[in-house]
């Protein structure tokens, strides 16, 4: 029996432009605040961008918003089509070191937009923090695609495509000021509950100035330490982080001293030494959780600041709880 | 004292390379850099195991245990009772 043909389907492309509009940027800022995270997504599959040339090349991206909209609004007058990967809503680096933005997935996206029939090139430019998730020589081989690793940032990528060759410059990763700062809003957000809880609790147990010291500890962590992490002396997270913790902790041990905040001396200096012990540890934990954030700590490192700074951080932490605990009891059976 | 990112996992045998560059390319720390016969391994110390460069190396001249340098990723495999090298999710 005669099968019919069937007719060639039609391959979906969608149009796109480089501007970005007003709710592109209200879906920026909630991604920057962490809000309705897993949610700044893009439909994977091929864009259009202006008029192209079936010789246009391919740029290759994540279905992050922020990383596909970073590509587009770079790409300004360019007639050039886009490539938009599933990485389940995660940037271009997460996504490569998890292999979702990886071979499998580029070979497969390339097959199901079939860009073989789109696109007479066999040029995909995809950005450089893309390939730890991809094997360039591997994808050449089984879909004819010679990918070229652009630069790390879109906004290089003017420059770029005069000469196809990247800079040492545009090759490197960079962690300045304004993209440290950029983190501080997510991490308030993650902190925001044990922040509120740890206040009313130790303003319960301890009073006014041990509540407000836990909540700089907490912050000093969270907002300031992105902020001042080149400055701080050593070179390991959790150091530089209980560095941090004994300067912002140590004005408040000392209020907590002089001021006569305790209604006995030494239940002032026992909660006084219980917050020096105690407080620095929750900066440093912070701190060294905040080398994921960071373009390079390499894992060996981080797993050998786990095995050193833990135990010794975990044995301070419970000696400060033990004795601010201890003074209190002591304090409060004394007095029936 | 104070610092753990002295050693890494990178390793690279020369002999198998083919100077074709795309490690050059790939890196974001410029750990390797250009050489006569082979690429130079010059700042092992500055690599953060992506593992761009292994995935890329069309001769398997470089290894390098890879994975994401994040204690909060690791830590909370570990409190799952995972072990610390197996691959952690990023959330």
């Amino acid at each position: 029996m005669d099968i019919p043909d069937a007719a060639p389907e039609k391959i979906n492309i969608f149009p796109t432009t480089s501007k970005l509009s007003r709710k592109n940027s209200w879906d920026h800022i909630q991604a920057r605040w962490g809000i309705r995270r897993g949610h700044h997504r893009v439909i994977p599959g091929l864009y259009v961008l202006g008029n192209p040339q079936p010789s246009a090349p391919v740029f290759v991206t994540a279905n992050y918003t922020l990383s596909f909209d970073a590509l587009r609004s770079t790409l300004g007058e360019m007639d050039t089509y886009i490539l938009v990967l599933d990485t389940q809503g995660i940037n271009v680096w997460c996504a490569a070191g998890k292999g979702t933005f990886g071979t499998a997935e580029l070979e497969n996206r390339i097959e199901i937009c079939r860009l073989q029939e789109v696109v007479t090139s066999r040029l995909l430019i995809l950005p450089q923090l893309g390939a730890p998730g991809v094997a360039a020589h591997e994808v050449k081989k089984r879909t004819g695609f010679h990918i070229e690793y652009g630069p790390i940032r879109a906004e290089d990528l003017p420059e770029y495509l005069k000469t196809h060759q990247a800079n040492q410059a545009m090759r490197s990763v960079r962690f300045n000021l304004k993209d440290r700062i950029t983190l501080i809003p997510v991490e308030l957000v993650h902190v925001l509950i044990p922040l509120i809880i740890a206040g009313v609790v130790i303003y319960y147990l301890g009073g006014l100035l041990p509540a407000l010291a836990t909540l700089l500890a907490i912050i000093a962590g969270v907002a300031i330490f992105p902020i001042v992490l080149p400055w701080l002396p050593t070179h390991d997270f959790s150091s530089k982080g209980w560095i941090l913790g004994m300067l912002v902790t140590l004005p408040f041990t000392l209020a907590m001293l002089f001021k006569g905040a305790a209604p006995v001396w030494w239940l002032q200096v026992g909660i006084a030494l219980a917050l020096q012990l105690a407080l620095p540890v929750v900066t440093a934990f912070i701190a060294l959780n905040f080398t994921g954030s960071t373009p390079f700590t390499s894992r060996s490192g981080v797993k050998k600041e786990i095995f050193v700074y833990i135990p010794l951080m975990a044995s301070l932490f419970g000696g400060g709880i033990l004795l601010a605990l201890g003074a209190i009891l002591v304090h409060n059976l004394g007095r029936m | 004292m104070f610092n753990s990112y002295v050693k890494t996992s990178l390793h690279y045998q020369p002999t198998k390379c083919i100077n074709c560059e795309i490690c050059l390319d790939v890196c974001p720390h410029g750990v390797f850099i250009p050489g006569k016969k082979a690429v130079q391994l010059a700042k092992p110390w500055e690599c953060m195991e992506c593992g761009a460069c292994q995935i890329n190396c069309p001769t398997s001249a470089i290894s390098v245990d890879s994975g994401v340098g994040c204690a909060a990723a690791m830590i909370s495999a570990a409190l799952r009772g995972k072990k610390l090298d197996q691959k952690e999710e990023c959330t």
